[in-house]
Formats: structure tokens, sequence, C-alpha cells
């Protein structure tokens, strides 16, 4: 196949949604009749695998020969990153591979472990209960995207990043520019530009005046033991920020409308909040709100089922397709709380790269859902399901206005 | 039935010990440590399950 006819024979990739609830339809044909198949990445033009199937998915993510650096030439970029800035640009964690990235990872999980994230719950159910006294103040109806979605995660990973949270109307817009598929390579720069920016000068000056925060204490072991230089923990910051509230915010959105939507389910984890954590796997499930975080680079020829991923060729492992791969999720398509299979899934991606911050994920999730039924338990949407719009052109799928009251 | 892991190539998500909280713990590192080798007949199912929701694969189950 030539470079020139490969744009009208392979489909297009991102593929959008035709229901807010579920995958994009082709996802599910791939799935059944090509489980690797390849397709054109709109904003580049370029070609790249798209693996569909849960097994497929966790068989290329746990395999050493992919790779996560996003300057490698066959590299799957879904959004316009400036030719110059790439080269330039310090690789993050997520785009790290071993050893540079086992050495980074090694110093942040001391601050992720379940124990830590466990003790954390008091100080979030704070937030939380804040943030719902404020909206029953307010009274409703209030968008509960600004209201409570994107001010609770926000403020979670600013304590925890000792990151001043004052700040946040800047560096939310920074962060939801940057997860934005449409927005030209100059807005992108200027976006990542403007954060490193601010993160450079507050992390310098925790170079002299160390707190009590995660960036701090990396600051400290990276002279202990130096693996990182200056723009490196400025990159690092970054990824902690932008990746601690976007994701975690259109979860909390997503799955209240998904709750609102399943009013039997809704119900019986109003009674029964035990059912909470398996809601919440299954919410992550249902969602799958990034396909995007886990773009690979083949660093050898990998043969999968008899078809030949070659060295240098770009791979999207689609976990918003393995998740509802029927085979591992019966009835995928349907959101069922009870689902015993859940955790299964693959929302977090697999292998090596693993988010990091799915603990503190979950419990956010965890006590937002619970709260946020338990004090209002007559929410309702304020608009019909029809008026919202959702997020078809950004990374982190989600809905950009929730409007609620009760 | 018997536990075994393989700390070296522990990547720290923390599943297990969210899952299983009886078996596994992590040390102040963040990696894997095993709390019971062979634990009783009612937890075998979750650990068969965190066995296979280890992201890099490293419980391994002997019965
Ligand atoms: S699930 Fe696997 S990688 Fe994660 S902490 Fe447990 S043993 Fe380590």
């Amino acid at each position: 196949m030539t470079q020139d006819n490969l744009a009208t024979e392979l489909p297009n990739f991102p593929m959008t949604r035709t229901c807010p609830f579920s995958p994009p339809e082709q996802y599910a044909k791939l799935r059944e009749s090509e489980p690797l198949s390849q397709a054109v990445l709109k904003v580049t033009g370029k070609p790249a695998w798209l693996v569909t199937t849960h097994e497929h998915v966790k068989t290329v993510l746990g395999d050493s020969r992919v790779s996560s650096n996003l300057k490698l030439p066959g590299y799957p970029h879904q959004f316009h990153i400036p030719e110059e800035m790439l080269r330039e640009v310090r690789l993050m964690l997520l785009s790290m591979d071993p050893p540079e990235h086992t050495a980074q990872r090694r110093y942040l999980i001391p601050e992720f472990t379940a124990r830590r994230m466990r003790a954390l719950r008091p100080r979030i159910q704070e937030i939380v209960d804040a943030r719902i006294d404020a909206m029953l103040a307010a009274g409703g109806p209030v968008d509960l995207v600004s209201a409570l979605s994107l001010a609770v995660p926000s403020l979670v990973i600013c304590e925890l990043l000792g990151v001043p949270y004052e700040d946040h109307p800047q560096f939310e817009e920074w962060s939801a520019l940057m997860m934005n598929h449409d927005i030209s390579p100059e807005e992108y720069g200027a976006a990542v530009v403007g954060l490193d920016m601010y993160l450079d000068k507050l992390i310098t000056a925790k170079e002299t005046e160390p707190g009590d925060d995660l960036i701090s204490r990396f600051i400290e072991k990276n002279r202990e033991e130096p693996i990182a230089d200056h723009t490196d923990i400025v990159t690092m910051a970054r990824l902690m920020l932008v990746g601690g509230h976007e994701t975690t915010a259109n979860m909390i959105s997503l799955g209240v409308l998904g709750l609102l939507e399943h009013p039997e389910q809704l119900d019986a984890i109003k009674a029964d909040p035990d059912l909470l954590p398996g809601a919440v796997e299954e919410l992550l499930r249902f969602f799958s709100i990034s396909d995007s975080g886990t773009a690979r680079v083949a660093l050898a020829d990998i043969e999968i089922d008899g078809t030949v991923i070659k060295a240098g060729e770009g791979i999207l492992p689609l976990n918003n397709s393995a998740n509802h791969d029927e085979s591992v999720f019966p009835d995928a398509d349907t959101l069922d709380i009870r689902r015993e299979e859940a955790r299964s899934h693959l929302a977090f991606g697999y292998g090596i790269h693993q988010c990091i911050g799915q603990n503190l994920a979950r419990i956010e999730l965890e006590i937002v859902y619970g709260t946020l039924f338990r004090r209002i338990p007559g929410l309702k949407l304020a608009v019909p399901m029809s008026e919202l719009k959702f997020k078809d052109e950004a990374l982190v799928y989600g809905v950009h206005e929730l409007p609620v009251t009760w | 039935m018997r536990v075994s892991v393989d700390p070296d190539r522990c990547v720290s998500a923390g599943q297990c010990v969210m899952l299983a909280p009886d078996v596994f713990d992590q040390d102040e590192d963040g990696i894997v440590t095993l709390l019971q080798e062979e634990p009783p007949a009612e937890l075998h199912a979750v650990v068969r399950q965190t066995a296979s929701l280890c992201p890099v694969r490293l419980i391994q189950i002997t019965e």
C-alpha cells in the first residue's frame, strides 16, 4: 500500500461516538473482523495500528518491545505538537521507557501507596462536603462541572503537589487546552509554555524553601541521587497536575450522569453504599474516558496472532474498545454496577505505565458519588439529556457542562 | 494455594493491596510485600483475581 492511497482505504482515527454512552460503533466491528487493523490519524495523516480486543490490548501493553517515547518517528501523535517543540521537549514519565521510567516512577510511587491514599480519605471527604455545602447554599440549578467535578480533584492534587489552589483558574485553562484534539500547534505550545513557566517559578521556590509536599520530596530525593534536572522536574510536575485533575473531573461528571440515567442502580447505591466501589469500577469501564494515553511505537517486529506490526510502526491500544469486549464483559454496552468482572477493565492502562494515580482517583470518585447522592438525594438534570454537549474533540472524554438541580 | 511475588518488577499500581489487603501490602517505597504465602481458602478467589489484574503479572500462584 502506498502513502497516497492510504487515506482512501483506511478509516480515520479518532472515530467519534454516536451515542454519548457508548464507544464509537466501529470498535465492535473491528473486534469482530479485524482485531488488529490500521487507520489513518486525522491529525497527522499517518497510519497507525488499532488494537481493539481486551486480550490484545493487554498483550501489547505488557510487551517490552513497545516504546512510549513520543520522539520516535513512528509514534502515533494525536494532536499537533510543533516540530521544534517535539525536538526539544522533555520526556515525561508517561513517555519514558525503562530505565529512565523505572527510576522516576520509583521516586513517585511512595507518594501513591494504597495506605497513603487511604489516609487521604478524611481530607477528601472534607473537601467534597465543603463543595456540596456551597452548592446547597447557592441553590440549584448549578453546573456540576465547575461546582464539584473540577474543584474536587483540583483541590486534592494541588494539596498533594504543594501548588497554590488560588491559581487554579489559570492552570485549569492550560490543562483543558492540552487535552483538546482540535487546537492549533501554536495554541498547544502556548499552553505548555505557560504552565511550564508557572511551575518553573514554583519549583525554584521549593528548591530553596521545601514544603511538605510531593514536589519538595521529589527534589529532596533527587538531590541525594540525581536522576532529573530542574526542567525534568517541571515536566514531572506538569504531568502530575494535568493528569490529576482533568481525568478525574470528567469521570465525576460522567459518572453522576450515568447514575442519574440509571435510576434503579442509583437507588440501589443509595440503599447500600457497599455497592459503591463496584460501581466506581463499572463506571470507569463503561465510560473509558481516554483512549489516547496508551499510544506506543514498536521497537521490533511484533507478531500477534499472525499479524506483524513492524518495527517503527505506531500502535494505539484502545482501552475503550477493550473495556467493551463482549468476551470479557457480557452485554458490555449496558451499565451494570453489580457486574462482577468490572475490575478487569483497562481504563487505567496496563503494564509498566499503568496509571500511578489510580487509587487516588478511585477514592475521589467513591467519596464524591457517595456523598453527593446521600446529601442531595433529589439531584436531577436541569436540562434534557439531549442538550448536553460532550467532549467529542478531546483526548479525554467528558461533558462540557452538567446543569443539575434538586 | 501458594502465592509468590517478584518485587523487582513491581510497578506499584497497588491493585493487589486495594483488593486483597490481607494477603498483599506495600513497603515504604511502594513495592509489593507478601503477608501470607498460603492464604486461607476463602481468599483464593480474590487472590486469583488479583494475580490477573496485576499490570505486570508478577503474582504467581501454584495450587
Ligand atoms: S498489583 Fe502488581 S505491580 Fe501493582 S503493587 Fe501489586 S504486585 Fe506491584
